[in-house]
C-alpha cells in the first residue's frame, strides 16, 4: 500500500508532503515516546501518534518512517508542517484515535 | 571511499534546530553510499546524542567521521555531567523535566539506545565537568 491508496481510504487529512505519497507503506507503529519509536518503528511504517512538535519529523527522517498520522485531530505546529514538506515526510490527520486508525488501517491492509 | 570529517556544535535547549545535525550525517551517509542498515544505526544514536545535549547539558559539540573501514561519532559536552553513569544507562531511567516529557522525551531509552545501535560504546563522564561519548560503527566493506 502507498500513502496515497491510505490517503483514500481512512477518513484523513493530508496536511503536508504532497509530493510524496507515492512512498510505501510496509506497516504500522503506535507510539507517543520518541526515543521507543526510534528503537522499535522499521523502515517503511507508518507511524500513528499524538506527538507534533518538530522533532517527530527528525524522528521519521532517522528512522525511515513512511507517514505519520496524527491521531484525535492534535493540533500540528505550523513548523513541523514546514519541516515535513522540507523533508519530504507526509503528515495526515484524522479525528480518529490510534486505536481506530489502526483496525481501520488493518483493514485497508488485509486487502492491499 | 575517501574520509570525511565534520564537527558541529549543538547548544542547549535549541529544540527548534532538534534533529538538524543527525539529518546532516545522515544526508552525507547517504551522498557516499553507506550502508542503508548502518544508516540507519548511525543516525538513531546520532540523533539521541544530538537530543541528549540539547536536552541534558550546557552545549557541546558532535564529530563525525567516515573512512571506508568505520564511522565515528564523538559527542562532547560542557557538562553538568552524569552523577551515576549506571543509572543513566537504565532503561527507562531519565531526569528528563517535564516540559521536555510532554515533547515526547524522557522514555530513558536514550544512551540503552545509542549503545544497541554502536559497534564500540564508550562513555566517560565527570559530574559536575563534561560528559563524552565515542561510538564506532563498522562497515563491512
Amino acid at each position: 500500500m502507498t500513502v496515497a491508496q491510505l490517503l483514500n481510504n481512512l477518513d484523513v487529512k493530508l496536511l503536508s508532503g504532497k509530493n510524496d505519497l507515492n512512498k510505501k507503506i510496509t506497516g504500522f507503529y503506535i507510539g507517543d515516546m520518541l526515543s521507543w519509536v526510534m528503537a522499535k518503528a522499521e523502515e517503511g511504517q507508518a507511524w500513528i501518534t499524538i506527538q507534533t512538535n518538530l522533532n517527530v519529523v527528525a524522528v521519521s527522517v532517522m528512522t525511515d518512517i513512511s507517514c505519520i498520522i496524527i491521531a484525535d485531530n492534535a493540533e500540528v505546529p505550523p513548523d513541523t508542517l514546514i519541516k515535513a514538506e522540507e523533508e519530504g515526510i507526509p503528515i495526515l490527520q484524522t479525528s480518529l484515535s490510534a486505536y481506530q486508525i489502526a483496525i481501520k488501517c488493518a483493514g485497508v491492509d488485509a486487502h492491499g | 571511499m575517501i574520509a570525511i570529517q565534520r564537527s558541529y556544535a549543538v547548544e542547549k535547549n535549541d529544540f527548534t534546530k532538534a534533529g538538524e545535525v543527525s539529518s546532516n550525517i545522515k544526508k552525507i551517509m547517504k551522498q557516499v553510499g553507506v550502508e542503508p542498515e548502518i544508516i540507519r544505526r548511525v543516525s538513531v544514536a546520532a540523533y539521541e546524542s544530538e537530543m541528549n545535549i540539547i536536552i541534558h547539558s550546557y552545549g557541546g559539540t558532535i564529530d563525525f567521521m567516515i573512512t571506508p573501514e568505520y564511522i565515528k561519532l564523538v559527542a562532547c559536552d560542557r557538562g553538568p555531567g552524569i552523577e551515576n553513569i549506571e543509572l543513566a544507562m537504565k532503561k527507562g531511567y531519565s531526569t528528563a523535566p517535564q516540559n521536555v516529557r510532554e515533547m515526547g522525551f524522557g522514555a530513558g531509552m536514550g544512551l540503552p539506545n545509542i549503545k544497541r545501535c554502536s559497534d564500540e560504546f564508550i562513555i566517560e563522564s565527570e559530574y559536575k565537568s563534561h560528559t563524552k561519548l565515542v561510538l564506532v560503527f563498522k562497515q563491512s566493506m
